[in-house]
């Protein structure tokens, strides 16, 4: 029987190959070569259905008064099986700049570490940082131009720049918000409820740091998939600094100390007659 | 020699590319443009050459505006400049597009001066034969530049320039006489270094001044009301001169 390996064909767009001093400026969208099936419209949905699981993870970032408070916890789960309870859900785009990881691992560090490699050269050729929006929105565009062919990135960029603290939600869809408070994963749910209820805008920062702490711990309680590590980040004026990681399990039993039970009746050692 | 000036990716074994030494005789041949830079304005002034009768002189605007803040001014061949101007408008809208920010003075001057130089290392096109003064205000901080890009497709910046016809008299104008000035005295420097090389009055030269809030191009009973206070303060400065001498005597 012939395999049919179209959809295996490097889909990378290539720029450059059209003859740019006769196009107006815009390039082309990259494309690939769809695979023979008899009932496309399924494939496509089951193919979606696989990736759509994945972003088993809880990750928050609010904007209070001193800057970017951004947060993660560390589990990656394959269905039922934790493969990793020591991933780096935060990731460093540059020294002022972080950026979460929710969804593909592969396709989150990669594009984050493209976004840093296109922040250098910004900075490089205009002499000034890129600002927050700018960053965020060369990811967006990325991640449009790849929308339909399997990306799955759901990613909070956090900063601080000219204008101040900056946070915009970014996702493999092509979508882009600005915010001040997002959680994104399949723990956010619970991180939202803890966040919303909590929120003040004029926090001080060991305050924010305790309420996305917190915020991650409850996830992780509830949701299978979050476990791990509560990582909690910083952004302020002079960039970003991690300000704590700590073990779900142990922050459990520091919140909720076991009560020494009431002892009714104790063994003792029988006396040797 | 006349073998190495047919093709522009060909040098000559002397370093020249000729092509783009041609294109620079062609801009030589343009109208006159003046670029001047004062700490809170930068103006534009280009000559006008004496309108044909029945020409709508609206429809020849020689200053024309890339962006809110950023205007450009040229010398040489009329039609490459519209293609350039296109060129950078969309590439300004773009970057407002990708980066959520207008442009940077330098950026756009990088991308035309970059367009430029594209056209001299590739096969089957000529360069643009024209030089171009742009100014404007960094969306930023603020500073007003002045930079001027050429067919060779290297740019800089400048307190002040100036490119086409007789550009060599101007640029020697106002390097004897360029001070640091704002608002008004940076326009009337800008219309005296123009009056060198062209005919007094409002009809024969286009201004514009860009500020902070924006472009404004001046008409022609401002400029004429200009020319006028130009023409006195020589007239007096004539006088003082000769006063004290005729004192002597």
């Amino acid at each position: 029987m012939k395999l049919d390996f179209s959809g295996l064909e490097s889909s990378a767009p290539l720029y450059g190959g059209n003859n740019e001093l006769l196009s107006d400026g815009f390039s082309a969208a990259p494309s690939f070569d769809l695979p023979v099936t008899s009932d496309f419209d399924d494939f496509q949905k089951n193919s979606i259905q696989m990736v759509k699981p994945a972003k088993g993870t809880t990750t928050l970032a609010f904007i209070f008064k001193d800057g970017v408070m951004v947060a993660a916890d560390s589990r990656a789960s394959m269905g039922g099986y934790i493969s990793s309870q020591s991933v780096k859900k935060i990731i460093e785009i540059n020294p002022y700049m972080l950026g979460t990881m929710a969804g593909g691992a592969a396709d989150c560090q990669f594009w984050h570490r493209n976004l840093g490699i296109k922040c250098r050269l910004h900075e490089l050729a205009n002499k000034r940082r890129i600002s927050v929006t700018g960053a965020s929105k060369l990811l967006a565009n990325i991640l449009y131009s790849y929308r339909g062919m399997g990306l799955s990135v759901g990613t909070m960029i956090a900063g601080w720049d000219e204008k101040g603290p900056g946070l915009y939600y970014v996702d493999s869809e092509g979508g882009r918000l600005k915010g001040t408070k997002f959680s994104v994963g399949s723990g956010s749910p619970y991180a939202y409820g803890v966040l919303d209820s909590g929120y003040k805008y004029d926090m001080t920062i060991d305050e924010a740091a305790e309420l996305a702490r917190r915020a991650i711990y409850h996830a992780t309680f509830r949701d299978g998939a979050s476990g791990g590590v509560a990582s909690v980040y910083h952004v302020g004026p002079t960039g970003w600094t991690k300000l704590s990681g700590d073990d779900v399990g142990e922050l459990h039993y520091s919140y909720y100390p076991v009560e020494p039970a009431v002892v009714e009746q104790e063994m003792t050692e029988a006396v040797a007659v | 020699m006349a073998r190495y000036d047919r093709a522009i990716t060909v040098f000559s074994p002397d370093g020249h590319l000729f092509q783009v030494e041609y294109a620079l005789e062609a801009v030589r041949k343009g109208n006159a443009a003046v670029g001047v830079r004062g700490t809170d304005t930068v103006v534009l002034g280009v000559e006008k050459k004496s309108t044909v009768k029945l020409q709508d002189s609206r429809s020849v605007r020689k200053i024309v505006s890339l962006d809110d803040h950023i205007a450009l001014a040229c010398a040489g061949l009329k039609a490459d400049a519209r293609v350039l101007i296109n060129k950078a408008r969309i590439e300004c809208q773009s970057h407002r597009l990708t980066v959520e920010d207008p442009v940077t003075v330098e950026y756009i001057t990088r991308y035309i001066a970059g367009l430029q130089q594209k056209y001299t290392q590739s096969g089957g096109v000529r360069p643009f034969g024209l030089s171009t003064l742009i100014v404007g205000f960094d969306p930023y901080s603020g500073v007003p530049a002045l930079y001027q890009t050429d067919p060779s497709g290297t740019f800089s910046a400048w307190k002040a320039n100036a490119t086409g016809r007789n550009s060599n008299s101007m640029r020697e104008f106002l390097e004897k006489n360029y001070k640091e000035t704002s608002g008004q005295e940076t326009v009337k420097l800008a219309i005296r270094a123009l009056l060198e090389v062209v005919e007094s009055g409002g009809k024969n030269i286009e201004v514009a001044v860009m500020t902070k809030e924006g472009l404004r191009q001046l008409d022609e009973a401002e400029i004429d009301a200009i020319v006028a206070e130009i023409e006195a303060e020589k007239a007096a400065a004539e006088a003082a001169k000769k006063g004290p001498a005729a004192k002597e005597t």
